[in-house]
């Protein structure tokens, strides 16, 4: 952990940070076998590896500050507040999930708590993120978009787009780039040139950085600092964090149906899961004395609880009906 | 071509129409605001958008760089945290860009998640054709939307209805896709100077007849009141339907003049093939088969990009002579 990183975050702070990364790690590779033994068939982007940002980004958020997010959404979900019922019932598609079964692994949301939607057209949700900051600030509110997307997001259009009105009309948008270096099966080496993505914004004059995307302070100090400016009129920013997956980018791992979808070097694996967010998080936590071990094995134990409550609850909920299947075209 | 029975009608423009449903909904409703490109100048949207930045300011009336595809999406994004967006495209051709935050996001969010979003979002696209102008400043693509589930197309013939519609279409707490046609925008109508809504999915029937049912929508309304004029002259008595929204359509109204007439015109402003033209003709032909004296005529576009050359547009755009010509075609006569 980087010892730049303040000393003064709360125990109530440390804790959430701890809670939330746990409870989506484990949430997620809850759903490993079921999606291995075709129980779960909706597509599960799983963001295990990645959990720092969610949980960092989301802890100085406010419930009325809202988020969008892509296709590897269930921790955003999760961190911004969202129900582990909820989530996992959708995922399971019963008719008691949070999109009512209509949406999958792919389409989850929690308006109440901030979480606006989600959706897998790469970029395609950016724009609706722009446009809350921009209902933000025609109601003149003291709050926040924040925009969730991947490296692999940098090569459509609309991102730029994005950017250009952001930046001209100083949204309080936030841009989180979640480069896990993988699009799809494409490394990001044969994605785009050899320049470091944060400095896409910089033409825009957007106020832009890299991180350790693994460092949940460092997200947490990043993103309230953007929050920040941004409540100050000084947005958008743009926050590029680094990490990794530690599963496929579908399914549990890169062996999609049998054909290798995505092939990354063993070696490159190993050196991340050693810089695993939860793993460096609890180490500091012990170190520095923040946190007691017995605290920490506990909240592990009431989100194992949680996680396990999450699916005996929602395998025993029943899918929606058919003759329901017109229902929620239009309101 | 219509009357109203509002007590405070007047004769206004078409694009005055328009313009007096922002103006009364934006002061009506703080949520409502217009965006996009050309909301600032005549020349990309007439005179819609007459006094609306001096009167609302630059909150709520914004005029966008060129970026369609966010542009669009910015505006379902505000409708979905709770603004009601008009989104303008002054030549519908450009909407082609937003088709991803236009179909895959604002059609399918409220089914694909469960109800629990919704879209409030009018986008307006206007059809810019003529003037040599050529292939990509001419379309009128509302087959390509109606194809589409959740969303709702709209096209208003008259200055009344233009006024009705809108204020219809900003009121819908659904992705309403608003589309006119700079050819009508100096048409002149009563038009009633209170707020009122013209509901989504009722055609209206401007003229009673008993041979031949005219299911028309806008321009082509225009054109085909003066064909059911010339026709009147010749003996044959016209029914005319203006549908004033394609999806959903009035298939009440529709299917009731077929029973009545037994013979149907389509007459669309977009293409023959795969439209709004073939939709109702196919409808028909399941509904009301038995009815049916002869075969459902499209009078639509030929299915070809729109050319500029004047002698080619005088070849390519119907004309009131095409729709006479269908519809001798249907009474038998020639």
């Amino acid at each position: 952990m980087s010892e730049e990183v303040s000393m003064e975050h709360t125990v109530t702070l440390l804790e959430r940070l701890y809670r939330t990364m746990l409870t989506i790690r484990l949430c997620e590779e809850s759903l490993v076998d079921l999606i291995l033994n075709g129980e779960i068939r909706t597509p599960c982007h799983l963001c295990s590896g990645q959990e720092a940002i969610a949980a960092g980004v989301c802890a100085t958020l406010k419930p009325e500050d809202y988020i969008f997010g892509n296709h590897r959404s269930h921790g955003h979900y999760l961190a911004k507040g969202g129900s582990i019922r909820d989530l996992i019932s959708e995922i399971y598609c019963r008719d008691t999930g949070c999109c009512r079964g209509r949406g999958g692994s792919m389409h989850v949301l929690s308006p109440d708590v901030g979480m606006w939607g989600a959706a897998p057209i790469v970029a395609g949700t950016i724009s609706l993120a722009l446009g809350a900051a921009l209902a933000i600030q025609t109601r003149n509110q003291g709050r926040v978009a924040v925009s969730f997307f991947g490296d692999g997001a940098t090569g459509e259009g609309v991102l730029y787009e994005s950017m250009n009105f952001a930046a001209l009309r100083k949204l309080p948008l936030i841009f989180v780039c979640e480069n896990n270096f993988y699009s799809t099966h494409m490394p990001i080496r044969e994605c785009r040139p050899d320049v470091p993505i944060f400095k896409i914004a910089e033409p825009f004059g957007i106020d832009s950085r890299q991180s350790d995307g693994n460092d949940v302070l460092i997200v947490y100090k990043e993103a309230s600092r953007a929050r920040e400016l941004c409540l100050k009129g000084e947005g958008p920013v743009f926050l590029e964090f680094l990490t990794y997956r530690l599963r496929g980018h579908v399914g549990p791992d890169d062996n999609i149906q049998g054909c290798h979808t995505d092939i990354r070097p063993d070696c490159e694996v190993l050196e991340w899961q050693k810089k695993d967010p939860i793993l460096r998080f609890e180490r500091y936590l012990i170190e520095e004395s923040l946190l007691d071990e017995r605290v920490l094995q506990q909240i592990k134990e009431q989100v194992e609880e949680e996680v396990k409550e999450g699916h005996l609850y929602a395998s025993s909920c029943s899918f929606p009906r058919g003759s329901d299947l017109d229902r929620y075209v239009f309101r | 071509m219509n009357s109203t029975n509002s007590k405070n009608a007047r004769t206004l423009q078409y694009c005055l129409a328009i313009n007096e449903a922002l103006h009364q909904e934006m002061d009506r409703d703080p949520s409502v605001l217009i965006i996009g490109q050309g909301v600032k100048s005549p020349w990309y949207v007439g005179n819609t958008a007459l006094g609306l930045l001096e009167k609302f300011g630059t909150r709520r009336v914004i005029d966008t760089p060129v970026s369609e595809n966010a542009m669009t999406g910015a505006a379902v994004g505000a409708a979905i945290v709770g603004m009601r967006p008009v989104l303008i495209h002054p030549r519908m051709d450009f909407m082609m860009y937003a088709m991803d935050p236009i179909i895959n996001q604002a059609a399918n969010w409220h089914y694909m998640n469960g109800g629990r979003g919704k879209v409030p979002v009018v986008i307006w696209g206007i059809v810019n054709r003529g003037g040599e102008q050529g292939a990509q400043h001419s379309q009128a693509i509302h087959g390509i939307f109606a194809h589409v589930p959740g969303l709702k197309v709209v096209m208003p013939a008259t200055p009344s209805d233009a006024k009705g519609l809108m204020v219809s279409a900003i009121r819908d707490d659904n992705p309403v896709m608003y589309i006119d046609d700079r050819w009508l925008h100096n048409v002149k109508g009563s038009v009633p100077e209170e707020p009122y809504e013209i509901p989504i999915g009722k055609a209206t029937r401007i003229r009673d007849g008993k041979d031949v049912t005219i299911a028309s929508i806008s321009y082509m309304s225009l054109l085909s009141l003066k064909a059911a004029e010339e026709l009147s002259c010749r003996g044959i008595d016209v029914e005319l339907l203006d549908m004033r929204s394609v999806k959903p359509f009035d298939k009440d109204l529709l299917l009731e003049s077929v029973e009545k007439t037994g013979r149907l015109i389509v007459a669309d402003v977009g293409w023959q093939s795969f439209g709004f033209a073939a939709e109702l003709s196919a409808f028909v032909s399941e509904a009301a088969f038995g009815f049916l004296k002869s075969p459902v005529v499209r009078v639509a576009l030929p299915d070809l990009p729109t050319p500029a050359a004047r002698t080619l547009e005088e070849a390519y755009f119907p004309k009131v002579d095409n729709i006479v010509t269908a519809v001798h075609k249907v009474m038998g006569k020639s």
